[in-house]
């Protein structure tokens, strides 16, 4: 490399454009400098960063940091968010919290606000098993219908959000369909004559034959005691309505035969710990009025 | 303009080139992750943070061998509509036993990280069997085969004795019973010592089927747990801002 004068400007000839200065075995290098605009906003960014160090956390220190004019944190942003929507949520809050739920249902404002809220708690945490109407699926329960299996007046509601079933909480509700199959209390005809007395209870068809009055014995002896001697369930215990035609999981024989064989227990969990009792009464309110509540 | 000219010792010297462009690019490394391993504010104590038991280890590896990451992540951010929909953001220490972590950046899917106990087994199980048949919008694949898999517990000892190393507190006593604690958790009968080894370990039949462990077991197990640690009732926000 040959060095040249740098004070002497150098052009090349087919360009136009300037040349460094700097000279390689004849070839020469084009000076063509970063753009002005890049270079502005390089200079502006070096001194912002400067501004910012001083406002936001920013140096690592021995056992801290840096944590600038305002102390701002990100955690500290969240708290003060969540502060401002309570407050702006407030009014109609402390009006719910107020309310009894019976009242909150006769008052179209809190009923608006109860739905709204409880509609959008509801997509997120009770949809996914429910659906997102609240139509259910096999083995979760439909909440549009007016056939509850742990009641359906308000306080239940409430009670069955906040403890779930078989939730493993205190207060949850318990009970569950034994497995008469697999712990050898039926025997398989035994659980077939009884299967097909449970459609009979609702007028669903059965097997060509079936000994009523053996399956009503075998019901009599060992569904009675929850389902009670009609059927109809009892919803301290959470024993569905046998006589309905209303089925959680299936109401066809092969459905029954699976429930009596190995039992159901399906559980739902509890809310409370996890939803503020707000958020639980504004769902209450909202499933309530799905259609079934009662 | 002199000092601008001393470039020229580094255009002439190549050793001297890679040396000032290692010292240049490791500036950012020094000074934005160095500090984390030593700056108090940065490592909080967090009380009932365990390690994984072996089930739930099991499962965390399923999780990532059918790639759930890709679509969920589990880091509830500091932000509102994330607090409001998911419940208290992520802790650090929430994921200190995780090699690696799990925090993820993308989400076809929701969040997972407070997913334990929010929905119940039988759900899990269904939906990772058929997604559409609970979540009719659904898009995420169903993963059948996992109810129908045994779970393979002989490498969960030798899993556990390298995160060992790398400095989660597996005692030797937790890893020669790894085989065995995996089988007492996903059972409905009594755990025996899993609870003395994994406080607050939760045992019950997860994948629903009698008698054997599966895969299912072992994911829902994990996914149950998620979340569930930290007790937010106890913990203090304001002592922690940052």
């Amino acid at each position: 490399m040959s060095s040249t004068n740098p004070n002497v400007k150098m052009v090349d000839s087919h360009t136009g454009t300037a040349t460094t200065g700097h000279e390689w075995d004849g070839i020469q290098e084009l000076n063509t400098p970063l753009p002005r605009w890049w270079l502005i906003i390089l200079w502006a960014s070096v001194i912002w960063s400067f501004g910012y160090v001083v406002v936001y956390p920013a140096i690592p220190l021995v056992s801290s940091f840096t944590t600038g004019m305002f102390g701002w944190s990100s955690r500290g942003d969240v708290a003060a968010e969540l502060n401002s929507l309570k407050a702006l949520r407030g009014p109609m809050v402390n009006a719910l919290n107020g309310a009894t739920l019976a009242d909150i249902e006769k008052d179209p404002k809190l009923l608006t606000f109860a739905r709204a809220q409880g509609k959008a708690a509801f997509g997120d945490n009770c949809a996914p098993c429910h659906g997102a109407g609240g139509g259910g699926s096999k083995g979760f329960a439909n909440l549009n219908d007016d056939d509850w299996l742990w009641g359906g007046k308000l306080e239940d509601i409430q009670a069955t959000i906040s403890f779930g079933v078989r939730s493993g909480h205190g207060k949850a509700r318990d009970g569950s369909m034994p497995a008469f199959g697999r712990d050898g209390i039926l025997k398989t005809a035994e659980m077939s004559q009884v299967a097909d007395y449970v459609l009979s209870l609702s007028g669903l068809p059965t097997d060509k034959g079936f000994d009523k009055a053996a399956g009503a014995k075998i019901f009599e002896e060992n569904c009675a005691a929850c389902h009670g001697p009609e059927g109809k369930g009892d919803m301290a215990l959470g024993s569905p309505n046998l006589t309905d035609k209303i089925w959680l999981f299936g109401g066809d024989k092969a459905s029954i035969t699976e429930g009596l064989t190995n039992g159901r227990g399906n559980v739902m969990p509890a809310w409370v710990d996890r939803l503020d009792d707000t958020t639980i009464k504004a769902l209450t309110v909202y499933v309530h009025t799905l259609g079934g509540g009662k | 303009m002199s000092l601008w000219q001393k470039h020229a010792i580094f255009e002439k010297n190549s050793i001297i080139l890679i040396i000032g462009v290692l010292i240049m690019i490791s500036f950012g490394g020094l000074i934005e992750i160095l500090p984390l391993f030593y700056l108090k504010s940065t490592i909080e104590k967090v009380d009932g943070v365990r390690p994984y038991t072996p089930l739930e280890l099991a499962g965390r590896n399923i999780y990532l061998r059918e790639g759930c990451y890709n679509c969920h992540s589990q880091m509830i951010r500091s932000l509102r509509d994330e607090v409001e929909r998911y419940g208290h953001y992520s802790l650090a220490a929430e994921s200190m036993y995780d090699h690696p972590f799990q925090w993820g950046s993308k989400r076809n899917g929701p969040d997972l990280a407070r997913v334990g106990n929010k929905y119940s087994d039988e759900w899990q199980r269904q939906h990772l069997n058929d997604p559409r048949s609970l979540v009719p919008g659904s898009i995420m694949p169903g993963y059948p085969w996992l109810a129908k898999t045994e779970l393979d517990t002989n490498h969960l000892d030798q899993h556990m004795s390298v995160l060992a190393l790398e400095g989660v507190p597996y005692s030797a006593d937790m890893i020669s019973k790894a085989a065995i604690d995996a089988k007492a958790q996903a059972s409905d009968e009594d755990p025996g010592e899993l609870t003395k080894r994994y406080p607050k370990a939760v045992a019950r039949n997860f994948g629903g089927r009698p008698g054997v462990v599966t895969e299912a077991d072992a994911l829902i197990a994990y996914l149950q747990m998620l979340g569930t640690q930290v007790d937010f009732k106890i913990y203090d926000d304001k002592a922690n801002l940052r």
